[in-house]
Parts: C-alpha cells; structure tokens; sequence
C-alpha cells in the first residue's frame, strides 16, 4: 500500500514525541546559559601553570625547560628564561620563566603540553566561557597561575596520582640526604 | 522526473543545443557540508556538465606536519575528517609504527578497535541523517541521530578529554588507559543503540519518499568506481568486495567474524543502505571488543613521544576509516620531522566522480547524490 511507509514513520515519530515528555532518557541537552552540566573528569579546555602553596610566585612549579615551547603544534606558547635560580621543591636550584606566554586565540587545546611537561606543571585547564569582545588574548605568567588546590578540585585522580609521586621523589630526596649526613656525623 | 526527448539528447552527447544557465552552487550552501562549490551546466533542470571547486578550507595540513614533530602531527590529523578523529589519529600513528617499528600492546589494539568502531557508528548514523535532511525531511532523523552521537561523544570525552578532537592515540599504544566503569558505560551505550537503529529503520526503510528520491539516482558503475580509486561504503554499493578491515588486516582485526555488506545497483539507496548494514557489523564487533578486552599495558614502554628520529625510509599506513580507505604516506630522511607527509584523502577521491553520477539527473538529485559520497570538506581541502 503507498504510504505504508511514511505512517510507520510517522508512528515512530509520534512515540519518541511523546517519549520526550515522560522518559528523562530521550532528553539527552540542557538548556544551556539556565543549566549547566559539569565537565567530565577528563576535560581540557585551555593550559594553567601550577603552583605549590600560597603564593603563585615562589611556588610556581614551572622551570623553563621550554620543552612545550617547542612541542607546542601550533606554537602558542612563549617562554622568557629568568636569569636568577629559585629552589624548587626538592631544594634543587632551578631556573623559572621570567615571562611565560600563551596566546589563547591560537591555542587548540590538544593538551600536548601537559603530557610532555616533565615537572606537572603545565596541566589542562577546565574553564569554557572565555568570549570577549577584544581580538587578541595572550594569557600571561600571573593570569595562567593556578594553586595545586585548584588542580585537585578539577582532575582528582591524575592531582592524587601526582601528590603521591612528588612526595614519593620528596622522601628519597630525604633519605639520600640523611645517608649523605649520616657518615660525616658518624 | 519526466524524460523530454531535449533532455535525452543532451543526456546523450553530453551537452544540449539550447540556451544553458550556468548556476554557482555554493560555497555557502547547507547541503555542500561544508564550504565546497560546484559549477553547474544547466539544461532547465537537468545536469550537463558540474565542476567542482575546492580549496575553501585549505589550511596547509601537510606542510605544517612536515614543519612539526612526529608527536605535534597528531592533533592536526584531528582536524581533517574532523567528525573521525579516532581514525584519523589511528591511520596516522599507524603509519609511523611501520616507519619506525614499534609494536602495540593487545590492550591498545582492543582500545583502537573499540574507539574506531563507535567512530564508524555515530559517522554513519549522522550521514544518514544529513542525507535524509538534504532530501527534506527537516531534522527528525538527524536529530535521532544526534542523540545517539551525544551518547558515543560523551564517552570520548571521559576517555580523552574531548569530544571531537580527541588527541587519544599515541605511537605504540594510546595516551591514557579508560577510567573505571567506562566499558560499562560503552557496553550500555552500544546496548541502546541497536534498539535505536531498528527506530530509524522503522522510521526510514519503507518510507516512499526516501525510495522515490533515492532509487536509481546518482548510480555510480562498479567499473568506473573501481578505476576512479573510491572506497568506502561508496564502493561496496556498487557491488565490489573491498574493505581494508578483510584485505590488510591491519591491528587485531582478523579476530574479529564480520560481514562485509554490498549493495547491488550502486545508487544513493544502495550507499545509504550499505551504511546501515555496516552499523549492525560494527555493533558485533564491538560486542565482541568489549567482551575479550582484558587488562595490560596500553602502551609500548619502547616507544618515545617526544624526539623520535625514524630511521630513513617511507612507509603506507592505512586504514578502513568512516568514509573508506584513509592512509598516511611518510618518508623519513632520519630527522626529528617527516621529510614527505602525504594524506590520502577518502573524501576526496571518492568526490572526484561526482560528475559522472550526477550528469543527466536534475538539480535537486545533485544535493542527495552528495549527500551520498559523505565528505568533509576539512579532509577534502586539508
């Protein structure tokens, strides 16, 4: 029978309409500005430098090795070496990045930064709403600083994942240095 | 469509000897899935010549992965069928792997599989859904198929962090291992997308409008696809027995019992057809996937991400991606960067007999029959 066809659709039709108003299953978006989902664990949108402790300066994780500079693939990120060394976490002295640059505009969020980064310093960041209305933005040192505290709240596995092994290499550092002091006092 | 006798003559020698309209279609043209543009011959309603203009999108793909890294490259090839990324990246590291030898833990071999089959699912199911909106009906398939697309890409991004650029392979292996309960989520997506296929072939299968529109247009003979290079579902509705997946048995595919479909005459309902067969092999495969996978490494501890320096040589990876045979050509000269980054678009060169399909059908059937060839315009203009 011509037709047949179209009013089997059309019976397909009607039961996902009316599905739509009592099975939460069929209704897979939000609206979006009213509500808002959460990101997944996983997500990455833009790259943030972490930092130790309170202050974004000193505790900056970030040593200027300039390996995502280079592996960066559309080179979005630019790095001025300071000339002065800072301690880092293991008492080790290391240099720090006088100015660390990240044009956002050229960013494409490939998150091939944090995974080179040897230090976990460079991480994926989750911020979404970053419209404006000016043509250029460079995110720079201070702006791109985010606490350890903040990365934990957004990556909870891959944070407790790092914490562990920093303060795993902390210890060693210690015991190397007890076993060190150990004969001299002895 | 009514056969005049002017109309067979210029379907015969080609062109007609009348007055002809020459008509711009696109580049901006929502059926153009994208920003590609044909110059259309015009005899009344009815295709005489069309020649299509490409390049809108043209943003020096192989140039820049023969600038970068290896490892950089692996982003860019998100961005070329950017719907697929899982294949793309999958030919891609492919391709190195041979160049440079490095071997693929089971685990890895399972995660591609699984990844370039949900790939395959959500690819195939939007592009019937796009054809359905290019013959006129306004949404209701394709939103159906969206839905089911929202499912897979909420997966990959709790697999890799994003939905569509997925970054997620890596050369000998993948860049993280799946988080927990993500292959139960994935066996429960794939649970509701059969029962969501046997949906859209209630709604679509017998619907006369779609037979009418479909049926004999755009017939693209199994000689003429064989000698023009298409692959893909294209070619397998003309009725050739070729998939990459049964000829190359490239990664862990040979373990895996499918069916290749084929189709009969070759025309757009064939290639839409063929395309809802291929879902149901994909569903088995991935049934089976998802059952074998078993723990292990996810990478080859071997393989280096960063300063790989491929011996000198070349090397042709290639895969049965979405939309056929998608393969990588590298040289390496034994510098950190590929001395020749060649693509082989399937896109491409299944467009390139978009003219012979389409001479003596009428306008309107032009829309479907591209519809039909599946391309995405970021792989045809790389």
């Amino acid at each position: 029978m011509l037709g047949r066809g179209i009013i089997r659709g059309l019976i397909e039709t009607g039961r996902n309409f009316c599905g739509s108003y009592h099975d939460k299953e069929r209704l897979t978006t939000v609206q979006y500005p009213e509500e808002k989902l959460a990101p997944q664990e996983n997500a990455r949108t833009i790259p943030f430098l972490v930092y130790d402790g309170n202050d974004p300066v000193a505790g900056l994780r970030c040593t200027a090795c300039t390996i995502c500079e280079q592996e960066c693939p559309p080179q979005c990120i630019s790095i001025v070496k300071d000339t002065v060394k800072k301690p880092d976490y293991l008492g080790k002295m290391q240099l720090h990045p006088k100015v660390f640059d990240i044009d956002i505009t050229v960013c494409m969020s490939c998150g091939i930064c944090a995974e080179v980064c040897p230090f976990d310093s460079i991480k994926m960041d989750q911020v979404f709403e970053l419209a404006q209305g000016k043509r250029s933005m460079i995110l720079h040192k201070n702006n791109l600083a985010k606490s350890n505290t903040y990365f934990g709240e957004i990556h909870p596995t891959e944070a407790a994942a790092v914490n562990e092994a920093r303060a795993e290499e902390v210890r060693k550092a210690e015991a190397k240095k007890a076993a060190q002091a150990a004969p001299v006092s002895a | 469509m009514i056969a005049t006798p002017e109309i067979q003559t210029a379907r015969t020698r080609g062109i007609a000897n009348h007055e002809l309209l020459e008509v711009s279609m696109g580049p901006h043209h929502p059926s153009t899935h994208g920003v590609f543009r044909m110059n259309v011959l015009l005899d009344g309603e009815v295709i005489v010549k069309l020649t299509p203009v490409f390049g809108y999108l043209h943003r020096n793909h192989e140039k820049i992965a023969e600038k970068n890294s290896y490892l950089s490259a692996i982003p860019y090839t998100d961005r070329l069928d950017y719907i697929c990324s899982m294949t793309n990246n999958w030919a891609y590291v492919l391709s190195v792997e041979k160049l440079a030898g490095i071997a693929v833990p089971e685990r890895a071999e399972y995660i591609r599989v699984i990844t370039a089959e949900l790939t395959r699912l959500f690819n195939h199911a939007c592009l019937a859904g796009f054809l359905l909106q290019d013959m006129g009906a306004l949404g209701t398939p394709l939103m159906y198929a969206f839905r089911e697309r929202e499912k897979i890409l909420d997966l990959f991004e709790s697999l890799t962090g994003s939905r569509m650029m997925c970054n997620y392979l890596r050369f000998g292996g993948c860049r993280c291992d799946l988080p927990d309960g993500w292959l139960k989520q994935a066996a429960g997506v794939l649970a509701a997308f059969s029962p969501f296929l046997d949906q859209f072939e209630a709604l679509l299968d017998e619907n006369e409008i779609l037979h009418a529109r479909s049926e004999g247009v755009g017939v693209l003979p199994r000689e003429l696809a064989i000698n023009a290079g298409v692959t893909g579902p294209g070619l397998r509705a003309s009725g050739v027995n070729y998939d990459v997946r049964k000829v190359d048995h490239y990664g862990i595919y040979d373990r895996f019992p499918f069916r290749v479909p084929l189709g009969e005459h070759g025309d757009v309902l064939d290639r839409y057809m063929v395309r809802i067969l291929e879902m149901r092999e994909s569903i088995k495969i991935l049934d089976q996937a998802l059952r074998e996978i078993a723990p292990g490494p996810i990478i080859d501890p071997k393989a280096k991400l960063r300063n790989l320096r491929p011996k000198a040589g070349e090397a042709y990876g290639r895969i049965e991606g979405p939309k056929g045979e998608l393969g990588f050509y590298l040289i390496s000269d034994g510098g950190p960067t590929p001395y020749r980054f060649r693509v082989r678009p399937p896109s491409l060169i299944n467009l390139t007999v978009l003219e012979d399909m389409c001479i003596g059908h009428s306008i309107s059937d032009v829309v479907i029959i591209l519809g039909s060839v599946d391309i995405v315009l970021g792989e045809v203009d790389r």
